[in-house]
């Protein structure tokens, strides 16, 4: 699980360890099932205090991103869940918006962006097969 | 004057109006601070802010003038053996004795320390890398940063003290460092108190913190707290204001143009009002850095006494 902080970013610490964890089991880079670092072994590894990584696991849990196992250690939740594609979608709402200024900067409108997003799937699914 | 001691808490130290003179120049106005078991406490200020001063009185190396000072509850100028054999101590100046070698510094300092740890002391010898035929005098800087901390790890103390512990150091060092505290605070029950003027470095390791500004401390408290009650405002004004405009609540106020940059405490309705009286509207609000919200209050000091520069 590779995770980076940037303590000056005005995003709390373990905001930040929130998202990148929600990000990396959004885009399937964490399966479910598969186990998250204790919180003093990603404390020492992100050299970020013991118990912000814990705030950080409660809230993941809170969240049902991960669930702990009784005394053996904390690990993703089964995916499919309705909020892992709720956070799957909230990813694909910030690309959406950036999307959505760039276009509005260069002129062109919703239309043609969604025209534009149909073009594109047929392309890459016609090359995939 | 009061003369009871403090009342019992989990406060591993436990400071009230502490305030120290050195000649005319006050060091330290009336401080009072709690840091309570397990915690990582940073302390933020200046050079010459009064951070070396207050640990001094930690150690008891300089007794209180007026108010109490209380480190396990106990007074560090009236008990110090009691006091220095569960504190663990790197100095800004990590004063080593130059003529020793490694390993009869480690025999030496072990002395001292009845709770020494010899195979902890000689695991932490390898980890950073110190050969022990090596004479002090010949270390490099950071070789002696890691020597103190060594010495002030290896008999696993209840409080870590440390001052400016990464100040001139290269970023391999500072590492060994901050995971020395992080991996003291992640054994139970144990406390660490560090003064630091790389405010990346305090917001990224402690949990508690206080800020020192010219011998006062102007903030103190759990860091989310502290972050959560500050507020980084972005206003546009309709018209260009030819000077920064001045602005009821605000700590400190940059920009140019249409937009200017607002840090507040708590405040933020005061803020938005005062905002709508000189014709501007928040555009973005945001959470500030530990850094923009200290240089902030350090500008919110000097800024006072000015006039008419422009």
């Amino acid at each position: 699980m590779q995770i980076h902080i940037s303590p000056n970013d005005g995003v709390p610490i373990y905001l930040q360890i929130v998202n990148q964890v929600k990000y990396l089991v959004g885009s399937g880079r964490l399966a479910a099932g598969e186990e998250i670092p204790p919180i003093r072994v990603l404390a020492q590894q992100l050299l970020v205090n013991p118990n912000t990584v814990a705030r950080a696991y409660l809230e993941l849990e809170r969240a049902g991103v991960v669930a702990k196992r009784h005394g053996s250690g904390t690990y993703i939740s089964e995916a499919g869940s309705p909020l892992a594609r709720r956070e799957r979608l909230k990813i694909l709402t910030q690309r959406a918006d950036a999307l959505l200024a760039e276009a509005r900067h260069l002129d062109v409108d919703v239309d043609e962006v969604i025209k534009l997003l149909r073009e594109r799937h047929e392309i890459l699914t016609r090359s995939q097969k | 004057m009061k003369t009871d001691s403090l009342r019992p808490t989990n406060a591993v130290i436990e400071i009230q109006s502490l305030s120290r003179r050195f000649g005319s120049r006050l060091a330290l106005d009336n401080v009072s601070l709690g840091v309570p078991r397990g915690v990582v406490f940073g302390l933020v200020g200046e050079n010459g802010a009064g951070k070396t001063t207050l640990i001094k009185h930690i150690l008891g190396l300089l007794k209180a003038q007026s108010g109490l000072l209380r480190v396990f509850g106990l007074d560090p100028v009236a008990d110090p053996v009691g006091v220095l054999g569960r504190v663990g101590y790197l100095s800004e100046q990590r004063d080593l004795p130059l003529w020793m070698r490694v390993d009869e510094l480690l025999r030496y300092t072990q002395v001292f320390y009845p709770k020494w740890d010899a195979a902890y002391a000689e695991q932490l010898r390898r980890q950073f890398g110190l050969d022990p035929a090596s004479k002090i005098k010949s270390l490099s800087r950071g070789e002696c940063a890691k020597a103190g901390l060594l010495l002030a790890l290896a008999h696993r103390p209840e409080l870590l003290l440390l001052d400016e512990p990464s100040s001139g150091l290269d970023p391999v060092v500072r590492r060994d460092i901050l995971e020395a505290i992080i991996r003291t605070v992640a054994d139970e029950g144990r406390t660490v108190f560090f003064s630091s003027h790389l405010l990346d470095e305090i917001e990224r390791v402690s949990d508690h913190m206080a800020m020192l500004i010219d011998g006062k401390v102007v903030l103190s408290g759990p860091l989310d707290a502290i972050k959560e009650s500050h507020h980084r405002l972005t206003l546009r004004f309709g018209v260009a204001p030819a000077r920064p405009p001045a602005l009821a609540g605000a700590l400190s106020v940059k920009g140019g143009g249409q937009e200017w940059t607002v840090i507040c405490n708590g405040a933020l309705d005061e803020l938005t009002a005062a905002a709508a009286d000189v014709g501007a509207r928040v555009v973005e609000q945001g959470v500030p850095s530990l850094e923009e919200i200290f240089v902030a209050r350090v500008g919110a000091k000097s800024a006072q006494p000015s006039s008419g520069h422009f």
